[in-house]
């Protein structure tokens, strides 16, 4: 007789999953897994729509990083016009790409995760959320809120809108920079740059806390997947996709676009709508990886800014052979990067170039294939069109950043249910750990593929032909 | 005076309503003194309380638990709001209504998968056979369009309603 345990549905993430935690007969874990509830469809309704719309049409997978979205389409969809964008065209969308993942970065650290954090896995789940932090702790919740404010602002400046813009458009983008929006910006930076310091600072002596996490928070050695430049600088727009292993040993290197097929593969389980993408030389479930903050650190040779850089050498000091391996420490990874972030936007807006009016090619479809591939706050986004002769996409695949960590959630919270859910005494607490280690991961599900909040924690009775014998509910 | 007991939930959107709640930035706090959030995305809580006085609903009824979900929380709920265009018209979701399940499952899990090619039936929710708007299942209240609505529609919206007054909404879109 087995039993199994769900978690349902997962709190604090972005977008809809739950998780089972199937005990052995002698109640020990067995297996955890994690379910992607949700399903959109996106790779066959885009069917026989202007590749045009791509961008705005597939923004709508996902709210939390829609410029991420928007990027990847615009170059998948620049290639299908074959024309290289002005160079202020691409400094804009680097401009809003960093403000993307300041943002991104800041709700998955301060809204999702410092609950986790500040007031501790066991503290009373009544209270655990970004309302809670703010009574307990009002300055760093102000600090927040203020800096997702700030990166949702410079997205809003650049383009209208917070949510869903429209202005990055094949080709380039729809309007150029004014001169009084980015001083707007540049009035700000200060403010956000001394939170940004501010929080690593009150971070690093944190983790302490938190042994016995970082060595089951999916601690174990996979691979680390990212952009970097063409000189091995870590890279969010472009660049090339490399590849490093457990020693940060390079795998493959300058990978292109046009490259990812021969190496990411999808494997399909039948209990997630969220397919598991592998790397295909090593086959299928060995070809585990990672990506996002911490593969991109662990895959760069340096960050390129010199705050930044500074910090990498410190988080690079946790595990001084080879990469820093525990999923514990994508929290950190995220304020380095959010460092990084800042400190490139200060840098973009130094230069004369970024208020160029030079910003969109204009062109009829030229080429039938066009792959676009950009970082992601949460990883590496690939998305893959074809087209016919008048532009209408005739075929669509998108590998979105979470799914390539599927593979990785998946054997984290088996580790970390075996260390910490006892079948004699199942505390919220220890399920919690669980849950926040897919926060670690600060998985964008909306994006991928959904819960439901009438079941409790439930634990069922099932015999071995999973049928279930009892079950009981814990609120 | 008690503090009003408010709810958020997402079915089939892509979270961009609830951003744009997040939009709020600092008013959030202002407005969390007044109320209590007893259910959301944004807080633990397991299951969907009773007696709550206003749900804030994203998305639309896709799948075999949305369509129970909704159900249960028009139940346990006075005020309901469908937030966004996807609530209110099934928006983007509804777009895969012109063709069957079959064909959208088959492109996601057999075409373009490598390994392990079918389509996922364990322990996840079917789909229903069309993504629809949430009034064609319950009793909306409160319709609030955009993709997504605007912060300070949702706040004008929200803060109309901690008063204890209907909000009038101008239309805005975006
Ligand atoms: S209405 Fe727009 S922003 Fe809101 S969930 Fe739907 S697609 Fe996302």
């Amino acid at each position: 007789m087995t039993q199994t345990i769900t978690i349902d549905p997962v709190t604090r993430i972005e977008g809809h999953s739950k998780i089972t935690i199937k005990l052995d007969d002698q109640g020990k874990v067995d297996v955890a897994r994690l379910h992607i509830t949700q399903f959109r469809g996106f790779e066959k309704f885009t069917e026989g729509r202007p590749f045009q719309e791509m961008p705005s049409l597939t923004a709508r997978t996902c709210g939390i990083c829609p410029i991420s979205h928007l990027l990847a389409s615009a170059k998948a969809c620049d290639e299908l016009m074959a024309v290289r964008i002005p160079d202020a065209a691409v400094s804009l969308r680097r401009l809003i790409n960093y403000a993307q993942i300041i943002q991104s970065h800041a709700l998955s650290f301060f809204h999702l995760s410092s609950p986790d954090l500040l007031l501790g896995m066991d503290s009373d789940p009544a209270s655990r959320h970004v309302l809670g932090v703010a009574a307990k702790f009002p300055e760093l919740a102000k600090d927040g809120i203020w800096l997702r404010k700030f990166g949702q602002q410079v997205i809003e400046r650049l383009s209208g809108k917070r949510v869903h813009p429209t202005w990055i458009v094949p080709g380039g983008v729809a309007y150029p920079l004014a001169a009084a929006t980015r001083d707007a910006i540049v009035a700000e930076l200060p403010q956000a740059l001394a939170i940004a310091r501010k929080t690593l600072d009150w971070y690093k002596p944190v983790i302490r806390m938190f042994q016995e996490e970082i060595a089951t928070f999916a601690n174990f050695p996979t691979l680390f997947v990212g952009l970097v430049s063409p000189e091995g600088t870590i890279e969010h727009y472009d660049g090339v996709l490399r590849v490093v292993d457990s020693q940060r040993k390079i795998v493959v290197d300058k990978l292109q676009a046009h490259d990812y097929p021969d190496y990411i593969a999808e494997a399909v389980e039948p209990d997630s709508y969220l397919k598991s993408p592998y790397y295909k030389p090593l086959g299928y479930p060995r070809g585990i990886y990672r990506v996002g903050p911490l593969a991109r650190l662990n895959a760069c040779d340096r960050m390129g800014t010199p705050l930044a850089e500074i910090e990498l050498a410190e988080f690079r000091a946790l595990q001084p052979e080879g990469a820093v391996l525990s999923s514990f420490h994508f929290h950190y990874a995220r304020l380095v990067e959010l460092l990084h972030a800042l400190e490139r936007v200060t840098e973009l807006l130094a230069s004369p170039q970024i208020l160029s009016t030079q910003v969109r090619a204009i062109a009829d479809p030229n080429k039938s294939e066009g792959i676009g591939i950009s970082e992601a706050p949460r990883g590496t986004l690939i998305h893959h069109y074809r087209i016919d002769d008048n532009g209408l996409i005739t075929w669509a695949n998108l590998i979105i950043a979470t799914g390539h960590n599927n593979l990785a959630m998946n054997q984290g919270i088996t580790q970390a249910a075996k260390h910490f859910v006892k079948h004699e005494k199942i505390t919220e607490g220890a399920l919690n750990r669980v849950e926040a280690v897919i926060r670690c991961y600060d998985p964008c599900l909306s994006c991928s593929t959904h819960a439901l909040g009438d079941m409790p924690l439930r634990i069922e009775l099932t015999d071995s032909r999973g049928e279930i014998l009892d079950s009981c509910e814990r609120a | 005076m008690s503090k009003i007991r408010i709810a958020t939930v997402w079915l089939d959107g892509c979270s961009g309503c609830h951003m744009s709640f997040l939009d709020m930035d600092e008013r959030l706090l202002a407005v969390a003194d007044k109320i209590d959030l007893v259910y959301s995305p944004l807080v633990d809580a397991k299951v969907f309380p009773e007696n709550v006085d206003l749900t804030i609903v994203e998305g639309a009824v896709s799948n075999e638990d949305d369509l129970h979900k909704i159900k249960l929380v028009r139940s346990r709920t006075k005020l309901l709001m469908a937030l966004g265009d996807c609530a209110v018209t099934s928006n983007v979701p509804g777009m895969r209504n012109y063709f069957s399940r079959d064909q959208l499952l088959r492109r996601a899990y057999v075409e373009n998968a490598a390994t392990n090619q079918g389509i996922p039936t364990q322990v996840i929710p079917a789909l229903l056979p069309k993504s629809r708007p949430i009034h064609e299942y319950v009793k909306v209240d409160i319709f609030l369009p955009g993709c997504p609505p605007h912060a300070d529609t949702i706040f004008a919206a929200v803060a109309a309603l901690l008063e204890g007054r209907m909000p009038e909404l101008e239309v805005r879109f975006g």
